[in-house]
């Protein structure tokens, strides 16, 4: 048998950020369970800080030792494993919310109705008129008369520009394995500015329904899964955009090869993910 | 096979390492985040018993003796979630890092310091949960289950149980991601998918099943918190939304979770059967698609836990269906351990009493779950003591006596000793005979019409009621016997050779003991005729 001592596969020494990015995250979640009690934010910023500092240590040693050549390519095939069942954890959590929604529509309200027969009680009991129309905001109509948002204007357009950075990011794909630095540079530069686009377009489209159309989160079960569903699809496109941002600056920096870019399909992977999470809200929370 | 000398790699990295505590915090080292974990679990598995303790000696008599009934509703509730969260799942994790690289012939986990921050994040979910216990209001004692409205009137603890519960979730989806790539891509050369020990596979389902359901509780709780702080109204009926909601979500991810608490079980149990049989395992392949088919149905099942919450009919008949189906299966899993068995030249150390007792009395589980599954049974049997007699079959003589047959069976492994075999002995006898005392009459008293998480009850159930604590008392201090023997063998013992057991297969069993820091860095070449002990 072989008696070479030279690792095929590389195990790093011992690494300060894991233990950093728990104190991190402790911190956070008890600054926000803090926050939640009416008490201060302060220790949900450090927390935060501390999470960030965490991320900028862990890529940075996660690149110096990509770019020293310390990975060999099964290192690269768990990184892609890796990536691509998060990915499907975070499927599975919109899943949930994806789930409410449905079950809502298709159960929880014809019930409320009492026109199906398994659960006429509630209905006869409670709330004799109330009858099941979607959007609502429930027949106690919590959070009062509210307008629901409609599909085919800032959404629809919306739709337009996540849809085009999913090609944009392709494309410059596509510059990367060709070697083409200006291509994909370019490619990446437009992804991330649609990618903020949709950020800013969707904030305006928020200020008007809670300013002029009284749609909050306090808007029944239409106003819960509207802003949860959109709102952590939203967080996501943050992310993602500022993940795609720091990949433009690493091709800025000469970092990827043709052979060698997970840290970019990665990200190219997770922007997808957003996009496709988009088009199941789009038919679902914002049309049907 | 090689030998194993030229497997192992030079300490190199040894020598930079930090020393001491720091240590311990920075380590990538499959072995030592096992050992992390394993320790951290037996030390969950004390606490949450201790609750447990509280709940039995309030039960020992009818009336209200010991503890107030809100302190004791957060004793059900704390109990479940630290053994749960805390201690079955944290051991099943901290034998995947010890075992899988080594069974598998990989130099380490795939993500070693990803490794370190599942881990880690651990500690700390459970200091904020335990955290509650401290505050004004005291802890959560809505239930493990967590259903609204009544989980939403839990007072200040109530968003550190939610945040740390993300925590957990967090810790144990990177877990799983780690498992899974491991096992797909750092298996040694010939070390087919049907190659592959039983304990893997069974790993390797469970990673799914973690997956793809962490996120789903993730997102219950998130809704519990928005209902509470933020105004929306998932689960109020006023708004639109339905308490039901949250239920059927909950228990979305609230079945696959059982099951990630036995298949790794099955796993151990397929392990060390065939080693103490001296005969392969019966029915590898069989083994195989029964697990990968448990999992599968574990996701279509979740309605039998709301049988009585008012579901349509076709609903009841489906999940009733679907549930009785998933005894095929596990059946399949009982008759491959009993043929394993059958003609074997058996002995019996104490991995194989445990992995024994597994069987018959898991079975006993897996037949009340049955009963349960009845639907118009479970009407009568629903949120009775019944229930926990179930629940407790699967989980203490199940999950918790194949974590301590694990224990038993690598120890020698770890540690590099012999355990004490007499006091390991004693050790099963007393907690096989304590945890029949303990859980046995609680059938008795379902049936009869005791209701569970309840601090008082009729005095027509006093008497099978004495018994159960006074064999919960006997299960609990005969744990100490546990850490007595695991304690002692870390310190020392009868060196232990490479295969402490005659008839054990597996790559684990060709390196030395204890296991070096770093193995197979080169991997290992795959005799077929030793694969899958
Ligand atoms: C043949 C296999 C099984 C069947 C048919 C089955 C069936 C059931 C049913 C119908 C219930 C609901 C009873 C009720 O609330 O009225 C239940 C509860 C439960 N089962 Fe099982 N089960 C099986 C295996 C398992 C296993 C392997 C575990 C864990 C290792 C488990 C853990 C639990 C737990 C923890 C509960 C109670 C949860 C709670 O209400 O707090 N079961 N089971
Ligand atoms: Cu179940």
């Amino acid at each position: 048998m072989s008696t070479t001592t030279h690792p095929t596969y590389y195990v790093p020494h011992s690494s300060p950020w894991p233990i950093i990015g728990a104190v991190g995250l402790f911190t956070l979640m008890l600054g926000g369970a803090t926050l939640l009690n009416g008490g201060h934010a302060t220790l949900l910023y450090i927390g935060l800080a501390i999470l960030i500092t965490m991320m900028f240590g862990w890529f940075g040693n996660v690149i110096h030792e990509s770019r020293s050549g310390l990975y060999s390519e099964q290192m690269d095939r768990s990184f892609r494993w890796g990536m691509g069942w998060f990915i499907f954890s975070e499927v599975m959590f919109f899943a949930a919310f994806f789930g409410a929604l449905l079950y809502a529509r298709e159960f929880a309200l014809p019930w409320l109705d009492g026109t199906s027969s398994s659960k006429p009680m509630v209905h006869d009991l409670l709330w004799p008129h109330f009858e099941d129309s979607w959007p609502t905001n429930g027949p106690g109509r919590v959070g009062g008369h509210f307008e629901p948002m409609s599909a085919w204007g800032l959404p629809a357009l919306n739709t337009l520009i996540l849809l085009s950075s999913g090609a944009t990011v392709t494309w410059a794909h596509w510059g990367l394995l060709k070697d083409n630095r200006r291509q994909l540079c370019l490619g990446l530069a437009a992804t991330v500015l649609l990618g903020f686009t949709f950020v800013v377009l969707q904030a305006v489209e928020y200020s008007h329904a809670m300013h002029e159309m009284n749609l909050t989160l306090g808007s029944g079960i239409y106003g819960s899964t509207f802003y949860m569903l959109t709102g952590f699809h939203g967080a996501h496109v943050t992310i993602g955009a500022i993940i795609l941002l720091v990949m433009l600056l690493r091709s800025l920096a000469g970092h990827f090869t043709p052979h060698n870019h997970f840290g970019f399909e990665a990200a190219a992977w997770y922007w997808h993910f957003v996009d496709v999470v988009w088009l199941g809200l789009f038919v679902f929370v914002y049309w049907l | 096979m090689s030998t194993t000398a030229d497997q192992i790699a030079p300490a190199h990295d040894e020598h930079h390492a930090p020393r001491g505590l720091l240590r311990w915090l920075t380590t990538t080292n499959h072995k030592e985040i096992g050992t992390l974990y394993l320790v951290f679990s037996l030390t969950m598995f004390f606490v949450g018993g201790t609750m447990a303790l509280i709940i039995r000696a309030e039960l020992f008599q009818p009336g209200l003796q010991i503890v107030e009934p809100y302190f004791f509703n957060q004793m059900t509730t704390m109990h479940a979630l630290v053994m749960i969260f805390g201690a079955v799942m944290p051991a099943f994790v901290g034998l995947a890092n010890w075992l899988i690289p080594m069974m598998i012939g990989a130099p380490d986990m795939a993500l070693p310091r990803m490794n370190n921050w599942s881990f880690w994040i651990m500690p700390f979910a459970f200091t904020l949960l335990l955290s509650t216990l401290f505050m004004d209001g005291g802890g959560p004692a809505g239930g493990w289950t967590l259903y609204p409205p009544l989980s939403l009137q839990t007072g200040a603890a109530f968003p550190f149980v939610i945040l740390a519960i993300h925590m957990m979730g967090v810790s144990s989806v990177m877990g799983a991601i780690n498992v899974i790539a491991t096992i797909l891509n750092l298996r040694a050369p010939g070390m087919t998918l049907m190659r592959m020990p039983l304990f893997v596979w069974t790993w390797l389902i469970t990673a799914y099943l973690l997956i793809a359901v962490m996120p789903v509780l993730a997102g219950a709780v998130t809704m519990l918190l928005t209902d509470k702080y933020f105004g929306t109204s998932f689960f109020n009926a006023a708004g639109g939304g339905d308490p039901v909601m949250f239920q059927h979500i909950f228990w979305f991810f609230g079945h696959p979770e059982v099951y990630i608490m036995i298949l790794p079980a099955f796993g151990i149990v397929s392990q060390i059967i065939p080693t103490f049989a001296r005969k392969p395992l019966f029915g590898y392949a069989s083994m195989v698609y029964a697990t990968a088919s448990i999992a599968f149905l574990s996701f279509i099942v979740w309605g039998h836990h709301m049988f009585t919450v008012g579901m349509p009919l076709a609903g009841e008949l489906f999940f009733m269906y679907a549930t009785m189906l998933i005894a095929v299966p596990t059946g399949v899993k009982v008759f491959n351990w009993m043929a394993t068995m059958w003609r074997g030249s058996m002995t019996f150390e104490t991995p194989m009493l445990f992995a024994v007792a597994f069987v018959v009395l898991f079975t006993i589980g897996g037949f009340s779950g049955l009963m349960l599954a009845i639907a118009p049974a479970d009407f009568q049997y629903q949120d009775t003591y019944f229930v926990v007699a179930h629940f407790h079959y699967v989980l203490v003589p199940g999950a918790v006596f194949s974590i301590m047959a694990a224990t038993y069976y690598w120890l020698p492994k770890w540690t590099g000793h012999m355990y004490d075999e007499k006091l390991g002995r004693l050790h099963f006898w007393c907690s096989a005979i304590g945890v029949n005392v303990l859980f046995f009459p609680q059938h008795f008293l379902g049936l009869a019409g005791m209701p569970r998480r309840i601090p008082d009850y009729a005095l027509q159930f006093a008497g099978f009621n004495m018994i159960s604590s006074i064999g919960a008392f006997l299960f609990g201090l005969s744990q100490l016997i546990f850490l007595w023997v695991v304690i002692k063998c870390i310190r020392g013992g009868e060196p232990a050779p490479a295969k402490p057991w005659e008839g054990a297969h597996g790559l684990e069993w060709t390196l030395p003991s204890p296991a070096p820091l770093h193995t197979f860095q080169t991997p290992p070449q795959i005799d077929p005729s030793e694969a899958h002990g």
